[in-house]
């Protein structure tokens, strides 16, 4: 078997041999799961994007729901205690969070109709549901995963919506807008908001590596057979060729997505153009 | 008479006028007290016992109660105007109105206090498992076992005081690594500027584009993990983001008339970048690693809970929750107390970190953090 693999030949050698097919694409063989490392990772980056995405828009929808809260109710008791909440939330582990949840999940006391699953991505019938059936079965699996997932980054990212928005309401054609007589809605969603977000889009780039590396963790709690998972096992099991293309295929995720929010900030920026 | 109130009772001259601190102090005072009085033959025991973790533990009891006694004994300071007040006295005094931030530095300390006492202070030994494992694994809390037992009999409080030890320690020491080697690649960078500052700040970029905990467990993948290594490799993989903050200052720092002037008295680089420009930047790197260590703790206690971390016989938070998740639903606290720990510790770094900043930078009140 040393032989089949090439580890009797010198360390350099192998190496060298490792790089040359890396660069082309070729993976090589997992130790492991005895099957190519493209077959194993190309199955399990549509899983891990499913939970990534999905945590994204939780991270975003919820930070910034709670960062408008509290920056136009500044100073208020409310203010006070989401400041509190999302300091807390930023400091709970994710996994601890997810093991939480599997324990709140799984008590006796939920009714067979709101249990939600804790583990796998799909219910064994899966195959025979149709459509909505398939897509009912993914939404609910995925629930527990993704708020395990993206609750601690919500929580860092309604700090920056909240210091936004109070930087955005200070400008001048706020107070314009106010005092032209807009309703405190026009002006809150219509002029603050946007602008307020410009900064907060910046921010996607930067919450990608952690909400990968969450997935690790997350994955391996919920038994979701996405990259983290992959990846954890492959560590476990010293499988060095599925590591190394796990920890590349990281990497390249998190440089299209940061290209991705780059382009995003044109969106919503139209002040920017690339040319 | 009040001379004498403080000298047994410090700060309850002031429980009127101060009432929180005096609180806080004879609080502190009586726990201590306490803690001597419980505990009066280990402590009998330790100068003979000769055990290096007993020997601390004595020394922290006896600079606990000092700095107790001193803190609350203390009257408070006459008010100078602002323009006689220094920097550091400026800062001092805007932490110090922030409450969430006290608080945190209170609980920072007792958690420092609690992991050097921890010899004093556990029950049980924490690898002790029960003379009839059937009969003492699983025990839910109870006064014996405040915080219950594990699969193995194994008193969970102990073990929780012993892994904050450890908890504390890696994150200290992995962020002094980081902060001194990020302060260093920056400094350097900044100042030489040209491919020197290219190089180092590709390479910032390219270890940013990995997910830390990937990283990590890349790196642990090939090696055998021990408590010097995930120190070492939290340290290594944690020096990014302080290297950009401190690149960015340097470089409008070497730019400032007093480095030109001391360029233009002849001292060496090494000089300028530790005597002039360094001190100039010490304020966001200490923010920065107030922030950093609750987040090693994160990250060690996620190495740990993945089974990558400390290697077992050593307690720590994260592997206690790996091995308490097979029989939660039949032992929650196995699960409960050391992720309660893991939350409050960081959390306080965290209120600290945030207080500094604010102390420090009136304009980003309460903002995002950079």
């Amino acid at each position: 078997m040393r032989r089949n693999f090439g580890l009797d030949r010198p360390l350099p050698e192998q190496y060298v041999a490792w790089l040359q097919s890396f660069v082309t694409g070729d993976f090589g063989f997992s130790f492991s799961r005895f099957r190519p490392v493209g077959e194993v990772l190309s199955e399990a980056i549509p899983n891990t994007l499913w939970l990534g995405g999905a945590s994204l828009i939780v991270v975003f929808a919820v930070g910034c729901a709670v960062g408008i809260v509290q920056s136009v109710r500044q100073y208020s008791r409310t203010d006070h205690a989401l400041t509190f909440a999302t300091l807390f939330l930023y400091s709970v582990p994710t996994f601890w969070l997810g093991v939480m949840l599997v324990l709140w999940a799984s008590s006796p006391v939920w009714p067979d109709a709101l249990q939600l699953p804790v583990s796998g991505m799909q219910t064994l019938d899966y195959d025979r549901l149709g459509l909505w059936g398939r897509l009912a079965d993914r939404a609910r699996h995925l629930v527990l995963p993704t708020i395990a997932l993206g609750l601690s980054s919500a929580g860092a990212v309604a700090r920056y919506m909240r210091g936004s928005m109070l930087e955005t309401i200070d400008e001048d054609y706020i107070r314009t807008a106010r005092a032209k007589g807009l309703s405190e809605r026009r002006v809150v969603f219509g002029h603050a908001l946007r602008n307020a977000l410009i900064p907060i889009v910046s921010l996607v780039g930067l919450f990608l590596p952690i909400l990968f590396g969450g997935a690790v963790v997350v994955e391996k709690i919920f038994a979701w057979p996405g990259m983290g998972m992959v990846m954890y096992e492959a560590v476990s099991a010293r499988d060095y060729p599925l590591v190394m293309a796990g920890a590349f295929l990281f990497a390249a995720l998190v440089i299209v997505g940061n290209l991705v929010a780059d382009l995003l900030y044109a969106v919503v920026d139209p002040r920017i153009r690339y040319r | 008479m009040g001379r004498l109130l403080d000298l047994v009772l410090p700060g309850a001259r002031d429980l009127r006028k101060r009432p929180v601190r005096a609180a806080a102090a004879l609080a502190a005072w009586a726990a201590l007290w306490v803690l001597v009085v419980v505990r009066w033959d280990r402590i009998v025991a330790t100068p003979g016992g000769g055990a290096v973790d007993a020997w601390i533990a004595l020394v922290s009891l006896l600079a606990a109660l000092a700095a107790v006694w001193r803190l609350g004994g203390r009257r408070p300071e006459p008010d100078v105007s602002v323009e006689m007040r220094s920097q550091w006295g400026l800062v001092s005094d805007a932490f110090r109105r922030h409450r969430l931030a006290m608080a945190g530095l209170a609980l920072v300390a007792t958690l420092a206090f609690l992991a050097l006492l921890t010899p004093y202070l556990a029950p049980h030994d924490p690898a002790a498992q029960g003379a009839d494992i059937v009969a003492t694994r699983f025990q839910p809390p109870s006064w014996e076992h405040p915080m219950g037992t594990d699969r193995f009999g194994r008193d969970v409080l102990s073990r929780v005081l012993y892994g904050g030890r450890v908890s504390l320690m890696v994150g200290t020491l992995a962020i002094i690594i980081a902060m001194t080697l990020g302060s260093l690649v920056g400094a350097v960078a900044g100042y030489a500027r040209g491919w020197i500052d290219a190089v180092s700040m590709r390479t910032v970029d390219l270890l940013l584009s990995l997910p830390r905990l990937v990283l990590l467990i890349t790196i642990i993948a090939f090696v055998d993990p021990s408590t010097t290594l995930i120190i070492v490799v939290l340290g290594l993989t944690g020096w990014m983001g302080t290297s950009r903050l401190v690149r960015g200052e340097v470089l409008s720092l070497r730019e400032r008339e007093f480095v030109q002037a001391a360029r233009v008295l002849g001292f060496g680089t090494p000089r300028i970048l530790f005597k002039h420009v360094l001190p100039n930047v010490a304020t966001p790197i200490i923010v920065a690693a107030t922030l950093g260590i609750g987040n090693t703790i994160l990250v060690e206690a996620s190495l740990s809970f993945l089974g990558f971390g400390v290697p077992p016989p050593t307690p720590s938070w994260g592997d206690m929750v790996l091995r308490g998740v097979r029989d939660m639903h039949d032992a929650p606290w196995l699960v409960l107390f050391p992720g309660i720990a893991i939350v409050v510790t960081v959390m306080s770094f965290n209120l600290v970190g945030d207080g500094l900043r604010d102390a420090l930078d009136p304009r980003a009140g309460g903002g995002g953090h950079s």
